[in-house]
């Protein structure tokens, strides 16, 4: 039964990172009036099968210095908290939620902090300088976003009282947070780009100044590891941001259509980050660690005084 | 199963902590603190402890691991190597604590110990987080207040070290702007530096 439940995620899961970057290219070409893959089967769609048949039959390659158990240990760290963040969230109503533990939301923010170990092992044991700028650009960028998303998220669970994420879906049953919560879904949706790595703050891997960052000396499957953890991460934290503030399963008609409102939402907020990497440019790194610590760490606090209070007064009123 | 699960983070949490002071590189050390780190949580989740053991991956193998790690890769340390007057002393004093430690070990090993039901498990149809938030805030508010202020104290001091003090600047941090060496007429007296940048 558990075997089942993880094949049930893990099947979907690739085939929506395979048709994400698919859809990514799509819609690229679309805002640079180019028609985007088009080659491969019927308008393209065979193409991410053959990217990944490609990245499979390329050639490994393993720089001499490198640290070789930690250089393969890595790619492996950058998919797997990825993937066990998915066995918490709520899809839908009844089985399709695959497991409701009392902490879901504290499982996510572990997940999410232990990615930041793939990026800065990468860029050490690479023995590159390009790559170990980029993962130590990446784990001081991590760690200072990850106090502001955690800030954000308390905002709802003062209001949902729970860290189980069905219980917040089940809160959120007439009106989801975002109403509530508009500076915390703000400040989670851009702490959520920068986790993810993503434009633009995808300093990290800036291919201007840093090659490729942290995966410069990785090749084959391992690099679309890396491909693949990153786009994964960018799903999960889209379903948890669906989750937390738009009601995630939660919408008009039966329960059953709860699947189809989650995807809605999810595919409107993979949208939305698509939009945002082909739209701005990257920012600086003194201009990145000041939004983090000084404008988005204390919205997030002062989100959540302002909530506390509201719901206090609302208690005891 | 529960008793396998346990064995096998327990042997885990043993053999990653050893490993981390026999282990010769740095880098591997710290890798294999993190491993302890997430075998302790998997403990932590086998006595029905979720929000500690969340915690703990969260804080420690999360947060404090990755500044670690990264002042480790970006001093670049090598192997460590031995030797030396210090070493010796050092060596010394562990064999002290060692000894200490194994004493304490025998002396409780001595005593009577039975796997019994987790004591003070308030199953009051409360959620582990919350029943840990209800005595955090109540039984023991004045030593959770004190660890803020603690902490806070230590923030504080963190900054100022940073900063550095009087006129020399920081590492990495711009010089500071040149004084006028002498102040106008009727201007109050310059703050000191360290407070003013």
């Amino acid at each position: 039964m558990i075997l089942l439940k993880i094949v049930a995620i893990v099947l979907p899961i690739l085939l929506m990172v395979a048709y994400l970057t698919y859809w990514e290219r799509k819609l690229i070409g679309w805002m640079h009036i180019r028609l985007g893959p088009n080659r491969v089967g019927p308008l393209g769609l065979l193409q991410p099968i053959a990217d990944v048949g490609k990245l499979f039959l390329k050639e490994e390659f393993m720089p001499a210095e490198a640290n070789v158990i930690i250089f393969q240990l890595a790619p492996m760290l950058a998919v797997v908290p990825a993937l066990v963040t998915f066995s918490v969230v709520p899809f839908g109503p009844g089985p399709a939620t695959i497991t409701d533990i009392n902490v879901g939301l504290l499982l996510f923010l572990a997940m999410s902090s232990l990615g930041v170990y793939a990026i800065t092992l990468a860029g050490w044991s690479s023995n590159n300088k390009y790559a170990l700028l980029g993962g130590l650009r990446s784990s001081a960028q991590m760690v200072s976003y990850e106090l502001a998303m955690g800030l954000s998220t308390i905002g709802v669970l003062i209001m949902a009282g729970s860290l189980s994420l069905t219980d917040i879906v089940h809160a959120q049953r007439a009106v989801p947070f975002v109403v509530y919560q508009p500076v915390a879904f703000i400040v989670f949706v851009i702490t959520a780009l920068a986790e993810t790595n993503r434009a633009p703050f995808d300093l990290p891997e800036a291919e201007a100044e840093l090659v490729a960052g942290f995966h410069t000396e990785y090749s084959s499957m391992k690099f679309g590891l890396f491909f693949l953890g990153e786009f994964m991460n960018v799903i999960s934290i889209s379903c948890v941001a669906v989750t937390l503030f738009l009601g995630g399963w939660s919408g008009p008609g039966p329960a059953t259509l709860g699947i189809l409102w989650f995807m809605l939402k999810l595919g409107a907020l993979l949208f939305f980050f698509i939009w945002v990497r082909w739209t701005y440019p990257r920012l600086r790194y003194d201009q990145l660690m000041n939004l983090g610590w000084k404008v988005l760490l204390p919205l997030a606090l002062a989100n959540i005084v302002v909530t506390a209070l509201v719901i206090y007064w609302r208690i005891h009123a | 199963m529960i008793e396998a699960l346990f064995v096998g983070f327990g042997a885990a949490a043993l053999v990653s902590a050893l490993l981390v002071i026999l282990h010769r590189n740095p880098v591997t050390s710290a890798l294999f603190l993190v491993v302890a780190f997430c075998s302790l949580a998997g403990i932590y989740l086998l006595l029905h402890a979720e929000f500690v053991g969340m915690v703990q991956v969260i804080v420690y193998a999360g947060a404090i691991m990755v500044l670690f790690l990264f002042v480790i890769m970006y001093l670049n340390l090598g192997q460590d190597r031995e030797g030396g007057a210090a070493t010796v002393l050092r060596r010394m004093i562990g064999w002290l604590v060692g000894a200490l430690v194994a004493v304490q070990a025998a002396l409780l090993f001595a005593g009577h110990w039975a796997m019994g039901p987790v004591s003070g498990a308030p199953e009051t149809g409360l959620g582990n987080t919350q029943a840990l938030g209800q005595t955090l805030y109540t039984r023991y508010l004045f030593p959770f207040e004190i660890t803020s202020l603690v902490l806070l104290v230590a923030m504080v001091g963190a900054i100022v070290i940073s900063k550095g003090r009087g006129s020399r600047p920081a590492p990495g941090a711009s010089a500071p702007a040149e004084r006028p060496p002498r102040l106008e007429p009727g201007d109050r007296a310059a703050p000191p530096d360290g407070a003013s940048s």
